[in-house]
């Protein structure tokens, strides 16, 4: 089993980025093992969708689930068509958060977050 | 760290000047401004510029020319006519990618290019990120997040992170939004800026960003004023203060002073009063 | 003639200087139509309170997916720059607000699985407000691309060869601003003095000197010493057309959404001798 947690550094000392489409880096972490690497999020660089970018990159690296801040809408439909799990925390470290989530104590998100539809004038 | 963005609907309401207010009123911070598309901050704060990124934030369709058998497959097939006589035109192309894929001999790439630079500066009044775009670039999320960015990575242990967000309501403004603590909307009295504040309130309702309201220049429409006090009154926001029209904050302006002469004026005594209950909500 | 107006910098007057231009030019019985191309924030409507007659969409063609033929091979997601197509296992979702409609999804699929229907974007309005011709773009709420209802909102203004055109374009120097001024015979730049209008206007000079448009400056909320703007318009050898000064009536009719130029007869006189020596100067150019 493999998590998405979305990061402001490349190991699990670094601490979770609240952010999840706009994240430098996603660690890939096995929460039994602690076995992870770190990838860089291709959605860093879009103009626009980034979200999205980054939900297909996590899901096409094998993640089960994904622990972040702010999911937007966009990536949310992504995830859960793919059937992604999605878990809310708050900026600790991936350690800490990682612990969290073994106590069961990470909330599960079921309905997108905000909207932020497009890079829209209205 | 708290974030505070100071932001409007409508351009032009004095969000600069308020933001250039606190900025010498509130102590310890970092200051970002995050209205990339036409940025003002720098004009006050006499930056020291330490560090300066170039900015990619367009792909655009490149050709070789020695490749181009000038068939016109990618003037057919784009369609934003930003190709004429098979070359490419800059301020057209979208950098959709389809010129690319339609090329039978592969003389059309993509690349990234230039539109802008961020930049991290030493001011008098602490650390300052800032950004500037090239005419015709759009300022978009991704710079806006990488002006914040930056100013997260220069804080040390000072509380406070003012952002001088930009005006509007589009992702731009969503950008300087999401994660900040507080957004203090700065509102002028007028048909358009009553108008302009509705929309840039449904926008921090939207992203669950606490909003605070303060109309500039009240007393050249005491009439609009009250209709927008009457309106934060009925939805329950809180009016922080109302800052008269003062043409000595042109003055100060005018004359290069230093930023802080602006709170000698009368509306900066009434920036200062905004700042006092700004702080009891942000900085407790 | 057309006549762009226009400010590198938002909240500087320059819906004002259209709205009272095109009241004065009406009063001088010249046929005016002004075109409010600001179509993020359109607010010379709440000015003028025009009768908007004609409505037509604007549209752009955005991708619908045929599930029977689709194979989910993913080829439109990696092609889509924009990221407005996603193939999550086997469901691929659209984001036609994303989308900027180049059509090359359709080209890439191997399965001729998508094609594309047309998704409403914004409205172009026509209408007038007494003696002026009015035509506004709309974008809709939350759409990002404004350039396409700028475009089609200046669709059909070649054939209007004896009116004078007025366009009231967005702030700042984005692409939307050179769409809705590309084309115009002359630019009007509506400036303020401060610093911050010295550095907008200076952004702004550039672009119309880009554009090769002939231009000249308004500086509004004028006083007693606007050397900050004239300086500039000295170096870079631009004319001021017209100031028009600071002053609380004015501001306080503006505030109300009046055009002063509908109470004050002498601002109609003013307005009027700008659009002459613009006239004038464009004549001379050619």
């Amino acid at each position: 089993m493999k998590i998405g947690v979305s990061a402001t550094g490349k190991d699990l000392e670094s601490l979770m980025d609240s952010r999840f489409g706009r994240c430098n880096y996603f660690i890939l972490v096995d929460p039994d093992t602690e076995e992870f690497e770190a990838m860089d999020n291709p959605g860093v660089s879009a103009g626009g969708g980034a979200g999205i970018q980054a939900a297909q990159a996590v899901m096409k690296q094998g993640a089960e689930a994904v622990i972040t801040g702010h999911c937007g809408p966009n990536a949310f439909d992504v995830l859960a068509a793919g059937g992604i799990k999605i878990y809310q925390a708050s900026e600790k470290s991936i350690e800490e958060v990682l612990e969290l989530y073994k106590k069961g104590e990470l909330k599960e998100v079921t309905t997108p977050g905000k909207a932020n539809r497009g890079k829209g004038s209205r | 760290m708290r974030q505070l963005v100071i932001t409007s609907g409508k351009g032009g309401t004095g969000k600069t000047t308020v933001t250039a207010g606190f900025v010498v009123l509130a102590g310890e911070k970092v200051v970002a401004d995050a209205d990339v598309e036409a940025p003002n901050q720098h004009l006050l704060l006499n930056p020291q510029i330490m560090k300066k990124r170039e900015y990619k934030g367009a792909k655009m369709a490149v050709k070789d020319a020695e490749k181009c058998e000038q068939c016109g497959k990618c003037e057919e097939y784009c369609r934003f006519n930003a190709i004429r006589d098979m070359e490419v035109e800059p301020t057209g192309c979208e950098g959709c990618g389809v010129c690319v894929f339609v090329c039978p001999t592969g003389a059309l790439r993509l690349e990234e290019v230039t539109t802008g630079a961020t930049m991290i500066s030493k001011t008098d009044y602490g650390s300052f990120s800032h950004a500037l775009l090239e005419i015709g670039a759009e300022g978009s999320g991704k710079l806006i997040t990488e002006v914040r960015r930056n100013a997260e990575k220069i804080m040390q242990d000072e509380p406070l992170l003012l952002i001088d967000g930009p005006p509007g309501i589009g992702c731009p403004v969503i950008a300087s939004l999401t994660g900040a603590d507080l957004a203090l909307i700065v509102s002028e009295p007028s048909v358009s800026g009553r108008h302009d504040l509705e929309r840039i309130h449904q926008v921090t309702q939207h992203f669950n960003v606490k909003a605070l309201v303060c109309i500039n220049k009240w007393d050249l429409s005491p009439e609009m004023s009250k209709n927008i006090e009457k309106y934060c009154e009925d939805e329950g926001i809180n009016l922080v203060g109302k800052i008269p029209f003062d043409p000595q904050v042109m003055d100060v302006y005018k004359q290069d002073l230093p930023v802080e002469h602006l709170l000698q004026t009368k509306a900066g005594e009434a920036i200062e009063e905004i700042w006092e209950n700004v702080r009891e909500h942000i900085l407790q | 003639m057309i006549i762009s107006i226009l400010s590198g910098k938002g909240g500087t007057g320059k819906t004002t200087a259209a709205v009272n231009m095109a009241v004065s030019l009406a009063a001088k019985n010249e046929k005016v139509l002004l075109l409010d191309a600001d179509v993020e924030e359109p607010n010379a409507g709440l000015y003028l309170k025009p009768v908007l007659d004609e409505s037509m969409p604007v549209s752009l063609p955005v991708p619908e997916i045929d599930e029977e033929r689709c194979d989910y091979c993913g080829e439109c997601s990696e092609f889509c720059q924009f990221n407005a197509l996603a193939v999550a296992q086997e469901i691929v979702l659209t984001f036609p607000e994303l989308c900027h409609g180049c059509g090359g999804c359709t080209l890439v699929c191997p399965k001729e699985a998508i094609k594309e229907v047309s998704r409403e974007i914004g409205v172009v309005e026509k209408g007038c407000a007494e003696a002026v011709g009015f035509w506004q773009g709309r974008l809709n709420i939350g759409e990002p691309f404004a350039v396409p209802v700028t475009r089609a909102l200046k669709e059909g203004l070649a054939d209007l060869k004896d009116s004078v055109v007025l366009i009231d374009a967005p702030a700042g120097v984005s692409c939307p601003v050179i769409e809705a001024v590309r084309g115009s015979d002359f630019a009007l730049l509506v400036t303020e003095p401060t610093p911050f209008g010295r550095h907008d206007l200076g952004l702004a000079l550039e672009m119309v000197e880009h554009l090769g448009i002939p231009h000249g400056v308004v500086i509004n909320r004028a006083g007693d010493d606007d050397s900050i703007i004239s300086e500039l318009c000295q170096e870079k050898n631009v004319p001021i057309m017209l100031e028009i000064e600071f002053s609380l009536s004015l501001a306080s009719l503006g505030a109300k959404g009046i055009p002063f130029s509908k109470v004050l007869p002498n601002w109609q006189e003013k307005f009027y001798e700008t659009y002459l020596s613009i006239k004038e100067k464009c004549l001379c150019a050619n």
